[in-house]
């Protein structure tokens, strides 16, 4: 019966403005959430366990605030739920340290994370996680299951390709064919009672400092035309003076 | 000088050109890269000669057969010099540059767009604002296509290392894709439509107009919500794929923060939007307010008289 850790973060919701004051962006205004692929990282540990048994813990990395998260996790169904805590930023080496630590821990056999977080877009947390513990890993997975070992559907050249993944492996998770499943009265109960399993794990000094936000250039006024005729026009503007043609 | 190591661009066994764009992007940090192409035939390597490298190492093993992240990782950092080593940022390259950057105990920073020195630029909230950050000692960067301009000259003739990765995945069958159309990701012109189409029939134009111009045919998340015929890997937008094409023309698209998010980085954009206040009009280089059924028959009639 597997122990299967789920990575959460805690990030803007994806739908909010974001706005840059001073050169720092600015959340304060703008509501936080479970980043999106996460969710389907979490069907998937459900999946599996559903189908071996074992147990699953949502593990996010951050302060207090980010508590709301795994209880939201909690309340679509995992087991337990942990957090490292830790304030400020970290590079991606810090961050992965500090999780191979927690993984080892937690005794994890097999790890699902979204394929990216919404907020740095990177998706280097699975991957960089499954290296630093010598673990395969797939990144990107749209399918998975669970009958005689695990194997996922993940892009792979033109197509997709069903690949068998021996555990103990990280699968990033796309949206793919993951319905994901929303809590039910007696989870989102539970999950008030539930309590944080707090960690405190050193992380290493970061070599990647931010320097500055900004938001992205803004585009210079473009040509605006009234009527479907003007088609013709922008396909010969498209060639001409765009040159994409 | 810092040392800078390039890992070539790969798609279907070629050194795919953007590799030369990646060299550029290495001399903004360090000297003139080592390209590495992992390969399992060496003739391959051949392809990254006057891309401006310094040298050109084939990296031949048999653990490039199919891809697999930790075999992939192994065999090309036993290859590769200490120093910044670069990638591109298709999904399997920054899954790759993950991995070699944990294999070092580097940092990764992903999707670079601008590269001054220790200063590297990438978007951030799906490109709803840039981040600058300043790295110190080597890294492993990925950096997006269609941002550099190419590097030529250089290394012409590559020398052969064979290497080994152990490969944990194995392949249970490949799966064609669903839609033997072009992947919006990899697309140089994508065309994209709406909840405004009315109906999942009516992608049938947009697929008309693509062909005519070898586009792709993308979808916003509305479109793929309402209509289960369109999937999901046609959604452009945060939740779904981020795009870079040269020309985006959004069809029946309001421009939700979500769709831009997805394609506000691409060359040109064109909107055909019925209402003159959908927040698309502001993005775009080229707007006609008109409906789709007026403006779908026009600009096919006037493409196809310019490209056939």
């Amino acid at each position: 019966m597997p122990n299967i850790v789920v990575l959460v973060k805690q990030v803007p919701d994806t739908n909010a403005k974001i706005a840059v004051s001073g050169n720092r962006v600015d959340l304060s205004a703008v509501k936080m959430v479970m980043s999106p692929y996460d969710e389907f990282a979490v069907e998937t540990a459900l999946q599996h366990r559903e189908a071996s048994g074992g147990e699953v813990t949502a593990l996010t990395v951050g302060g207090a605030g980010c508590d709301k998260i795994l209880k939201d996790a909690k309340a679509i169904g995992v087991d337990r739920i942990v957090r490292v805590d830790a304030e400020g930023e970290m590079d991606s080496n810090a961050l992965q340290t500090v999780l191979a630590k927690a993984v080892t821990e937690l005794g994890a056999e097999v790890v699902y994370c979204g394929k990216a977080a919404a907020d740095t877009g990177a998706g280097s947390t699975g991957p960089g996680l499954a290296e630093r513990m010598g673990w395969a890993s797939v990144s990107n997975a749209i399918g998975a299951s669970f009958d005689g070992g695990l194997s996922v559907i993940a892009p792979s050249g033109a197509g997709n390709a069903k690949l068998n993944v021996p555990l103990p492996a990280v699968v990033s998770c796309d949206k793919g064919d993951f319905k994901v499943r929303k809590p039910n009265v007696k989870g989102i109960m539970q999950a008030k009672k539930a309590s944080v399993d707090v960690h405190s794990i050193d992380a290493p000094a970061s070599s990647v400092t931010v320097t500055s936000h900004s938001l992205p250039p803004a585009k210079p006024a473009g040509k605006t035309f009234d009527g479907g005729a003007a088609a013709a026009e922008v396909a010969q503007l498209l060639r001409d003076e765009a040159n994409v043609l | 000088m810092t040392q800078t190591i390039v890992i070539a661009e790969m798609n279907n066994n070629a050194v795919h050109p953007s590799t030369a764009e990646l060299v550029t992007a290495a001399m903004a940090i360090g000297d003139a890269p080592t390209v590495i192409v992992p390969c399992t035939d060496a003739s391959v390597a051949n392809g990254a000669a006057n891309m401006g490298a310094g040298t050109v190492i084939a990296a031949k093993s048999g653990a490039f057969t199919h891809y697999d992240a930790g075999g992939w990782a192994e065999a090309l950092d036993a290859v590769a010099p200490p120093g910044t080593v670069i990638t591109g940022a298709s999904p399997q390259s920054k899954d790759l540059a993950a991995r070699i950057a944990a294999r070092r105990n580097l940092a990764v920073i992903q999707d670079a767009v601008a590269i001054d020195g220790n200063s590297i630029t990438s978007p951030v909230y799906s490109g709803k604002a840039m981040q600058t950050v300043s790295i110190s000692g080597p890294a492993v960067v990925s950096v997006r296509s269609n941002v550099f301009a190419a590097s030529s000259g250089g290394a012409t003739e590559a020398s052969v290392i064979d290497t080994d990765g152990n490969v944990a995945t194995s392949v249970a069958e490949f799966m064609a894709r669903a839609s033997e159309r072009l992947d919006v990701g990899e697309a140089n012109i994508v065309i994209s439509g709406g909840r405004g189409m009315g109906s999942p029939d009516n992608f049938v134009h947009l697929e008309s107009i693509a062909d005519t111009l070898g586009a792709a045919v993308g979808a916003s998340r509305a479109a793929v919500d309402t209509w289960e015929a369109i999937p999901h890997a046609m959604q452009v937008g945060q939740t779904g794929k981020t795009v870079n094409p040269s020309l985006y023309i959004a069809v029946g698209i309001s421009g939700a923060i979500q769709h831009l998010a997805g394609m506000r980085s691409s060359k040109y954009i064109v909107a055909i939007n019925k209402d003159a206040d959908a927040p698309i009009f502001q993005h775009a280089d080229y707007g006609i307010v008109a409906t789709w059924e007026e403006a779908l028959p026009v600009l096919h009639t006037a493409l196809k008289s310019m490209l056939d």
